[in-house]
């Protein structure tokens, strides 16, 4: 059997998704811990963030990897909404689902709305942070600051300049509660496209899923709405 | 009769394949809660007869749940909203008087109508066709207890060899797809030592042609395992997936 033939398959889909899916979520863990560096201060937050920087070669790798898990991510959650509308062009009149054990819910039927977005998102952060005043290929010396003798990027004056504004601060914080909404159904469902056979942990995997997903999207939401309210 | 009761039925009347279908409203004055649903069409029909109209046309056989031939979706639920039974064990009593009822046709590219209620299920033999069954010789019956086969892999093949193929998890999967019936047939098989030698050309032989017959992939949604009549766990689905994984490793 060719490679092609098995990545392109339901099932190989399913994997790719499924194994990509949940690199992004160890990937937000890290992001959203890190972001949570601005509760100790802007020093420890742009010592952090240069610390990343810092890695230079490594850091390209990771970035790397992480671009071909979104894209991989992205073009199979696509490939497998356009083949499920291809699937039934002709609709019920009336549809409703049958409950118990059903995971059917307004996340599960969502994710490529919410996905989408995440991914406009994930464009304008990219632009507005990494790629912003002070970031690569934007030097700004307005920017830059020096912790502990070292000069660095002042990533935290952008941060929390950026959230001031309640556009941002706002619009991140509705768009995590999106992502919170993708990772209830998305958590389970990687697990289950993994191969997790057995019934009796189904609660317990969808329940810790949810919880996960939830504890992400708040973690994010409190710099923010910290930031915007003057609490830090 | 005390007990009558006057049921309206919006039905998907379709004359055949390649023709637009549409809505129907009838009333059935003579109904009871005794009656099944597909009794519930007879009377339907019988009044379609007698006033010189088409009668309806849907799927049955065994009548008792186990053949597979019957299935509508019912208000939006494929068998109708009692849990793991067909629509044919489905009874009036469910409803009341003056009650509307939506029927429509299983709803998937891969299924194409027929007429009215009836839908060409067809893919799913060619499924099967395509390596679901045992063809290296297995020898003959072997002696009570010779071949051990564990408690809990033979209950298992038997939960998953309970699938009647009556394609009511296509017709509920947002996405119309097919993955808790072909992960039934790969599952069961895979469970017992006559399927082991096959299993590998087996899980990808069944796996692409579910593909090739147009059904959307999954997406973990879990609806099919709701409206299975047999209650089918989409962990088959999962098993299907690691025996895809383990023949993708050679």
């Amino acid at each position: 059997m060719s490679s092609k033939n098995a990545f392109s398959s339901p099932v190989g889909k399913k994997l790719i998704t499924g194994i990509t899916g949940l690199g992004l979520v160890v990937f937000a863990v890290e992001h959203m811990i890190g972001n949570l560096a601005m509760f100790s201060g802007n020093d420890a937050y742009n010592e952090y963030a240069h610390f990343l920087t810092s890695l230079g070669p490594l850091l390209y790798v990771v970035e790397a990897g992480l671009a071909a898990f979104f894209i991989f991510h992205i073009t199979n959650g696509i490939q497998i909404w356009y083949g499920s509308r291809k699937a039934r062009r002709i609709g019920y009149d009336t549809y409703r689902s049958a409950g118990k054990p059903s995971k059917q819910s307004a996340s599960s039927r969502s994710m490529i709305v919410t996905g989408l977005i995440l991914f406009v998102f994930l464009v304008i952060h990219l632009v507005s942070f990494k790629f912003g005043p002070g970031g690569p290929g934007n030097a700004d010396a307005t920017y830059v600051t020096t912790v502990a003798g070292v000069e660095m990027r002042d990533l935290a004056k952008l941060v929390r300049h950026k959230f001031d504004s309640p556009y941002y601060a706002f619009g991140y914080s509705f768009v995590m509660l999106l992502l919170v909404a993708h990772l209830r159904h998305g958590v389970w469902s990687a697990f289950q496209s993994l191969g997790a056979t057995r019934p009796s942990l189904t609660p317990t995997i969808y329940g810790l899923g949810a919880l996960l997903g939830l504890a992400i999207g708040l973690g994010f939401i409190a710099l923010p709405l910290a930031i915007y309210f003057h609490i830090i | 009769m005390a007990d009558s009761m006057n049921i309206k039925l919006k039905v998907w009347r379709q004359a055949g394949p390649n023709v637009q279908g549409r809505f129907e409203t009838y009333t059935v004055p003579d109904a009871n809660p005794h009656m099944s649903f597909l009794e519930l069409l007879d009377v339907l029909n019988e009044q379609l007869i007698k006033s010189g109209s088409t009668p309806v046309e849907f799927d049955h056989d065994c009548r008792e749940g186990i053949c597979g031939s019957c299935g509508v979706v019912v208000d939006g639920v494929a068998h109708g909203p009692q849990r793991r039974t067909a629509c044919c064990q489905l009874h009036m009593r469910h409803y009341k008087d003056g009650d509307t009822i939506v029927v429509e046709p299983w709803r998937a590219e891969a299924f194409p109508i027929v007429k009215d209620l009836v839908v060409d299920r067809s893919a799913f033999d060619r499924i099967i066709a395509a390596g679901g069954y045992v063809s290296i010789n297995a020898g003959s019956a072997q002696d009570a207890n010779n071949l051990p086969i564990a408690k809990t892999a033979a209950d298992l093949a038997m939960d998953f060899a309970a699938c009647i193929g009556c394609g009511a998890c296509v017709a509920a999967c947002p996405n119309a797809s097919a993955s808790l019936f072909t992960a039934a047939k790969i599952s069961h098989l895979a469970m017992l030592p006559q399927g082991m030698p096959e299993r590998k050309m087996r899980v990808t032989a069944m796996v692409n042609q579910m593909a090739e017959e147009g059904f959307g992939d999954c997406s973990n949604h879990a609806e099919c395992e709701a409206v299975c009549p047999k209650g089918i766990s989409i962990s088959t689905i999962a098993t299907m997936r690691r025996e895809y994984m383990k023949a993708m490793l050679g």
